[in-house]
């Protein structure tokens, strides 16, 4: 018998007699013979645990992984606490289903309380929602809040210097709709009000910007709120929240939305997922907000209780009238980084965000002093900065991770019409000093 | 057991975790940064050690109930066991640590289990190719529906707006259905759920999109005449869309693309078995035929020989990326695992027992509540505790919160909208015999207490940490973060 | 449930008051009633011009949302900024409580609400 089927051939032969029936084919009667699958499904034949295992952990090992990554561009390779992965394999935590029976779950909805302030109090916004899918997808969810909350307008604007795959995310998301997305040049590899006051009109919903942007700077957005909210427009930023240790924050800055990912904060890489991207706002956006958002009440008793509150806007109840059809979260990806910032505490992410930020600093000094390669010049950066090359990005990479370094990322694989000498590099915490200076000579040697 | 949030926990000066001391980090400073790039008011995150973070969130798990602590039969969920080999293998460090930005030739491993999961995956609901990169069953919706989309312009068919959906379906379909710029109009089912034809007779026409239907239906029963409304819908000019959400019902016994249907979605953490993590990350890989093919998101994954690649360039009609990087990995490569483990027969054997499961339960309680109908269903079924309600003001609300106290989690309430005071069952099948034995008789036990003592039904739950909630004050005036008592 | 004699009603539910020109507009017990505890409005914005018949705000209760249509054509010209504060003022007096007021620009529609007694036929008929 199979490990995860209970069943002894008695249990299913007295199930079947209870049932009224002789042979288990017979519960499935009722689909016609036309539709019935009469061939196996054309599926390897099932192992064992270890012979499955075995499998995987050998295919595993096809990838390459490196000790030396320089890859960045939403995914980071950053220290995380050991603590973070024992927490979120607690059984109660990870078999659990979304937490609709509150009393039962209050485990759980106290954790996404939790993670909804710490992104408030990173942000420096009102109001969090239990989490989105990924930073990407969260930009969309922002968009359609702001094309709700001003009605009668259908442009949505964002920044040239905003990660590529968010951009095709955006695009797709609002395909075969009224919504005209519109880029707002960054001639510099910068914002500039100017380029946003000549796309801004009344039909303006909103502008999307990042910062730290895709390549790596910091924005400065002075002006940018005060000319948007002139034109009855919002203001949304994407960051990075490590970045939000030290740099000035979306509330800061004057958004109605910050929006990000957290894979920074206590989750693997994964190739790619899962992250776990975060959405906060101004409270008077509150409702206007997507997916899951868990309120503090009271019990019968008095005591303090949580519950998924303020559903009346959600797809269940709404159904083809509800803005967002966002039905699950990544609530156990949120719960690794409300584990991880309650590790790290203020002064343990302050210190991190400023260990990146010399590293890189340290770094890019180092690296733009050899001969032929410039700094991809800008605003100041956080913790990843771009590198214009001598020879193709791309190819410098390759050659560098023969020397067992991932180097960056080649931009124009992000995005094909970026130019071909451009390589984004990112430095964490997790890189120590013989490392940077690995990766110097690695260069020097490749571009000579 | 401790009721303080962490902040209320956080005393000043304490650390949970400390940074390697070497490196570059010496000199760190702020002012590395031009002022008005700096952040001005610091962010109040709670400062605690490490063992009273491990204390405070175990004391949290212990406040919450998982499929690991028992019986989970909520209806439309499939909370089937998650097997415990699948967390050691996303945490394979060649998985875990694998960046979504490196090259294709550095992750060989990763694209072949992908690649080789979307062939699967196509195997078992009868379909061409597909995609991964949806991270849930609504984003799958979605998707599908952009396809739809793309699929009627290339063919100057853009005035096709209209999406049949019955009244009984997840409230996502029409959601989704809404938000990718269709019209959603609502289709009347019979009391058994089945879709009622002639209604579907009047909406077959030149602005007909398409359908979204699940099969089984939401009251866990087959629509039999599903070719009848698959060529229908064809001929009409429209596309079929399959809700994966029932799969588990029929894996190994029928399959959507011989139904007939255009585009399916699955759940990965409902029918392939892995964790729902109290909400996500979920996963809804959406498998098409071949008139969709040509506009499946990019970038695809390709096999030339032994290697495997990135691909866009064969796809010029794509309707582009739904995802930032590639859905989330980690819960596709655990039903990898999952479908190894299982293998062809072992599919078939889950998705008999899930049905044996429910007919055996359905059987047991009929009688006891209000039932829709009495015939053979599939893997789950729905009650009305309608009756329960008009003779002793027991609702299915109560029920749930009684099935609490006597630590089983309860079936879904509410849904379908169609039937009163529902309860909707679905056991799947890697519960035992017993354990179902065992919840027929806590259900006859609250069912003689509504009897006897109604009363203490709506006391319930009484032995969880909280009671019931006053979610008028939760939405009324909404507390959703915590802030310092000045 | 309370059906008052001197108002007009619409077949969603709606009622309207007209005082000249402008017709005030709210939702009725029975409405108020199968909804459950209001814990939200969304009003309209002052201004907004409304057809017969659009969406003009939203009423929501934990369990549902229901839109308000508007029962005439006009322009937006009141709306009862203390159910921003005090939304459960539907549940305790609904027509007192009114959503938001209309200059109704087409007499004519009017003929096409329905008087107390075709709407308490209404709502006897819904009940079976």
């Amino acid at each position: 018998m199979h490990p995860f089927l209970p069943h002894t051939d008695r249990d299913i032969q007295e199930m079947l007699d209870f049932c009224g029936l002789q042979k288990p084919e017979e519960l499935f009667a009722d689909i016609p013979e036309d539709v019935l699958l009469k061939k196996n499904l054309p599926l390897a034949d099932g192992l064992s645990e270890f012979e499955a295992f075995r499998l995987l952990e050998k295919t595993a090992a096809k990838n390459r992984i490196e000790s030396v990554c320089f890859l960045g561009c939403g995914s980071y390779d950053h220290i995380i606490p050991r603590t973070v992965n024992r927490i979120t394999s607690l059984p109660q935590f990870y078999t659990a289903y979304t937490p609709y029976q509150a009393e039962m779950s209050q485990g759980f909805l106290q954790a996404m309380f939790e993670f909804q302030t710490m992104i408030c109090e990173l942000t420096s916004l009102e109001v969090s929602n239990a989490s989105l899918y990924d930073g990407h997808t969260a930009s969309c969810e922002a968009a359609v809040m702001a094309l709700q909350a001003c009605r009668d307008r259908n442009k949505v604007l964002y920044a040239e210097t905003l990660h590529p795959f968010t951009k095709q995310v955006l695009r797709t998301h609002f395909y075969g709709t009224d919504v005209v997305l519109k880029e707002v040049q960054a001639p510099s590899g910068c914002f500039s009000l100017a380029a946003l006051e000549e796309e801004l009109d009344d039909d303006t919903a909103c502008f999307i910007g990042q910062s730290p942007n895709i390549f790596g700077f910091l924005e400065d957005y002075t002006g940018c709120a005060e000319a948007l909210h002139a034109r009855g427009a919002f203001f949304i930023i994407s960051s990075n929240p490590l970045s939000l240790a030290v740099t000035r924050s979306q509330g800061e800055w004057g958004a109605d939305i910050g929006i990000g990912d957290t894979q920074v904060f206590g989750l693997p890489r994964f190739f790619g997922g899962p992250s776990c991207g975060y959405i906060a706002a101004t409270e008077k956006l509150t409702r206007k907000m997507p997916g899951r958002i868990v309120g503090q009440s009271v019990d019968t008793k008095g005591r303090r209780a949580f519950i998924l509150t303020l559903q009346a806007r959600e797809q269940h109840i709404k159904r083809h009238r509800a803005t967002s059809n966002i039905c699950s979260n990544q609530a156990l990806a949120a719960l690794a980084s409300t584990v991880y910032l309650s590790l790290l505490g203020p002064e343990g992410l302050k210190e991190t965000a400023l260990q990146n930020m010399a590293a890189a600093r340290y770094l890019y000094d180092r690296l733009t002093a050899l001969p032929g390669i410039t700094g991809y010049a800008g605003n100041p950066f956080f913790n990843e900065f771009t590198l214009q090359l001598p020879k193709p990005a791309e190819q410098v990479a390759a050659e560098i991770l023969k020397r067992g370094i991932l180097a960056g990322v080649p931009y124009k694989t992000l995005d094909s019409r970026g130019s071909e000498n451009l390589l984004v590099v990112a430095v964490t915490e997790k890189r120590t000093r013989d490392e940077l200076e690995a990766y110097a000579e690695a260069l020097q040697e490749v571009t000579a | 057991m401790k009721d303080t949030l962490i902040f209320e926990e956080s005393r000043e000066g304490r650390r949970g975790f400390t940074l390697p001391a070497a490196g570059i980090s010496g000199g760190a400073k702020e002012d590395f940064l031009p002022k008005a790039y700096r952040r001005s008011t610091p962010a109040a995150l709670p400062e605690l050690s490490e063992v009273e973070v491990v204390r405070h969130f175990t004391g949290l798990s212990m406040k919450n109930y998982g499929i690991d602590l028992g019986f989970y039969p909520l209806g439309s969920c499939t909370m089937k066991y998650n097997p415990k080999v699948n967390e050691d293998v996303v945490l394979l460090p060649g998985f875990a640590e694998l960046h979504p930005l490196q090259t294709a030739e550095t992750a060989q491993g990763t694209l072949e289990l992908l690649h080789g999961l979307i062939t699967d995956l196509c195997g078992i609901t009868g379909m061409r190719w597909g995609t991964l990169q949806p991270f849930a069953g609504a984003h799958g919706e979605f998707t599908a529906m952009k396809l739809f989309r793309a699929y009627f312009d290339h063919r100057k068919d853009d005035h096709r707006k209209k999406i049949l959906i019955p009244d009984s379906a997840h409230g996502t379909n029409p959601a989704s259905a809404h938000l990718a710029g269709f019209q959603v109009v609502e289709l009347p089912s019979d009391p058994e759920g089945y879709v009622d034809l002639e209604a579907l007779e009047e909406h077959l026409d030149d602005t007909l999109a398409g359908i979204m239907l699940t099969n089984p239906n939401t009251l866990g029963r087959f629509e039999k005449d599903i070719r009848l409304i698959a060529r229908k819908i064809h001929q009409a000019g429209g596309l079929l869309y399959y809700d994966g959400a029932n799969m588990n019902a029929i894996l190994g016994h029928a399959r959507p693309g011989d139904m007939g249907f255009d585009a399916v979605h699955l759940n990965i953490h409902k029918t392939f078995s892995t964790p729902h993590g109290g909400g996500g990350p979920g996963s809804g890989p959406v498998l098409v035929g071949e008139s969709l093919e040509p506009y499946l998101p990019v970038p695809d994954i390709r096999r030339d020989g032994d290697t495997f690649r990135w691909a866009s360039e064969h796809r010029p009609r794509s309707i582009g990326r739904v995802s930032g990087f590639y859905g989330n990995i980690a819960v596709l490569l655990r039903a990898v695992c999952y479908l190894r483990m299982m293998g062809s027969e072992g599919l078939k054997a889950a998705g008999t027992l899930a049905v044996l499961n429910a007919n055996y339960l359905k059987r047991h309680l009929t009688s006891l509540f209000d039932s829709p109908d009495k015939s053979l269903c599939k893997h789950e079924f729905v009650l009305s505790a309608k009756t329960w309600k008009e003779k002793h003001g027991i609702t299915a609300l109560d029920i749930a919160k009684a099935l609490l106290d006597r630590g089983i989690h309860p079936p879904t309430i509410y849904f379908p909208l169609t039937v009163p005071e529902a309860l909707m069952i679905e056991p799947t099948e890697t519960e035992s015999r017993e354990t179902l034995d065992s919840f027929v008789d806590t259900l006859k036990d609250i069912l003689t207490t509504a009897k006897k003592d109604p009363e203490a039904l709506h006391r319930a739950p009484e032995k969880m940490p909280v009671s019931r909630i006053d979610e008028v004050r939760a939405a009324k005036t909404p507390i959703l973060r915590w802030r310092k008592e000045r | 449930m309370k059906i008052e004699k001197d108002l007009k009603y619409t077949v969603s539910h709606e009622w309207v008051r007209l005082e000249g020109k402008i017709a005030y507009i709210g939702i009725t017990d029975h409405a108020q009633e199968s909804l459950g505890d209001i814990v939200f409005v969304e009003l309209p914005r002052l201004g907004d011009k409304m057809n017969k018949g659009d969406e003009a705000c939203t009423v929501e209760s934990v369990k549902a949302a229901s839109a308000i249509y508007s029962p005439l054509t006009g322009s937006v010209v009141e709306v009862n900024d203390d159910l921003e504060g005090s939304p459960e003022l539907i549940n305790q007096k609904p027509y007192a409580a009114y959503i938001f007021a209309l200059e109704a620009e087409d007499q004519a529609e009017l003929k096409d609400l329905l008087d107390a007694e075709a709407y308490e036929k209404l709502v006897a008929e819904e009940a079976e």
